[in-house]
């Protein structure tokens, strides 16, 4: 690498990937959209405009224009001006949930998705989630579909606390 | 010949039209159980699985106007076309009935529509809908699985629940032939690499189907007249109530946003 072409250092874009990182999702305040993997890259475009790529978690997610505009504000206010893209592909996975997330996510009393995701599952198959508050491993699935698309219900079956679980897709 | 042209050269809008009505009519009917399910559960089951299939119609939607090119969004294709534009099939369309009949709906149809889905995924030259395929074949996975088990549950249940359960499926499974069906237009649209023909996943769906079958304890009925033309826009007599009330804030209030 030579010296001329060493990049100069692009200051607005590396505090738009700072700003953009940081935005809270507005359905699960306790984790950011980085966090959450669906924060895909802040880049420039061939005109130089500073492009957000975010991504869905579900097709039906009510939140993700409420994250586009979240993100969107929190950028204005750093003074900077970008443009949101939103894309579909590849599409999003719990797998992208970062370790960090995960401990979030246990921390405020939701379950993190376990294993991998895969393919479909056998029927009546009986997933082992820990309660977020007790580490009990005695836990009961309520309702497969939760407050949100993206969790479920589930009760601990040892300190009786009910707890939302984030769904692996 | 000239329409069949013009057809053939929307046989891409079609094939697109074709999965989004689909997903927007079966979602509005499941919309309909909000407030009304057995469950409190079941309820916001329900809830979000209308809710994937409305999102995945959004999405196909808005990609079939920009392909159509004459600037119509998707609340134009979604809520301001006439009864005999919708192409969804039959089935979609059938009313709620009860809980068993809506239970055995969502199989015939997460069951053709999760292979569906991973075969346009892994096959199509259309960027947009292979990254829409690949959302929704992840959402259709969780409705195969939950309406698979409560048919199995039903069906395997009292004898109340098993006749409930066997009657649904005696009612609809004569709509199912139509997921399958071949037509000029959509095979102009498997030539030129958008999707794969569905016939290719019917194979996965018997299996998949004649499975649940025989742990719910359930009898696939003989189809004496196979029932089909919703690609056609002939619709059964439900779809005009569905309509009237899913397109009535558009037209009573054109342009309306929330």
């Amino acid at each position: 690498m030579t010296a001329t072409t060493a990049p100069t250092a692009d200051l607005d874009l590396a505090r738009a990937r700072s700003v953009a990182s940081r935005v809270p999702d507005p359905e699960v305040p306790c984790v950011t959209v980085a966090d959450l993997g669906i924060l895909r890259g802040v880049e420039r475009d061939a005109d130089g405009t500073i492009v957000v790529r975010l991504t869905p978690t579900y097709s039906g997610c009510p939140a993700v224009v409420a994250i586009e505009m979240a993100v969107q504000a929190a950028l204005l206010d750093a003074g900077i001006d970008a443009r949101i893209e939103r894309v579909l592909s590849p599409a999003w996975t719990t797998d992208w949930i970062s370790a960090e997330g995960r401990e979030k996510l246990r921390a405020y009393g939701i379950a993190p998705p376990v294993g991998a995701s895969g393919g479909r599952r056998a029927f009546f198959a009986e997933e082992r989630i820990a309660c977020p508050r007790c580490g009990s491993e005695a836990t009961s699935r309520i309702s497969e579909f939760g407050s949100t698309a993206c969790k479920a219900h589930y009760r601990c079956d040892a300190c009786a606390e009910p707890f939302d679980y984030f769904k692996c897709i | 010949m000239g329409a069949v042209a013009a057809t053939f050269e929307m046989a891409g809008f079609r094939a697109l039209l074709e999965l989004a009505d689909d997903a927007l009519i079966l979602g509005h009917r499941l919309s309909e159980w909000c407030g009304h399910a057995p469950t409190l559960e079941e309820d916001l089951a329900l809830a979000n699985m209308g809710l994937d299939l409305l999102g995945q119609a959004r999405a196909l939607y808005a990609h079939a106007g920009e392909i159509e090119g004459k600037g119509r969004g998707e609340d134009d294709l979604a809520f301001l076309r006439r009864e005999r534009d919708y192409v969804n099939c039959l089935l979609v369309e059938r009313p709620n009935g009860d809980f068993a009949a809506t239970m055995a709906r969502q199989l015939y149809f997460a069951a053709f529509m999760h292979p569906f889905w991973r075969a346009i995924a892994a096959s199509s030259n259309d960027a947009t809908l292979a990254g829409i395929a690949a959302k929704a074949e992840k959402e259709m996975a969780y409705h195969l699985r939950h309406c698979g088990e409560w048919v199995i549950r039903l069906g395997d249940g009292t004898a109340e629940s098993a006749r409930r359960m066997q009657a649904a499926v005696d009612e609809l499974h004569r709509y199912t032939g139509e997921l399958f069906e071949a037509s000029p237009v959509r095979e102009k649209a498997v030539a030129d690499g958008l999707l794969p023909d569905p016939g290719t996943v019917r194979a996965e769906w018997e299996r998949t189907i004649a499975m649940v079958f025989s742990q719910a304890g359930l009898t696939a009925p003989e189809v004496r007249v196979p029932q089909s033309g919703g690609r056609e826009g002939l619709h059964g007599e439900d779809m005009g109530h569905l309509l009237a009330e899913m397109q009535f804030m558009q037209r009573a209030y054109p342009g309306l946003t929330w």
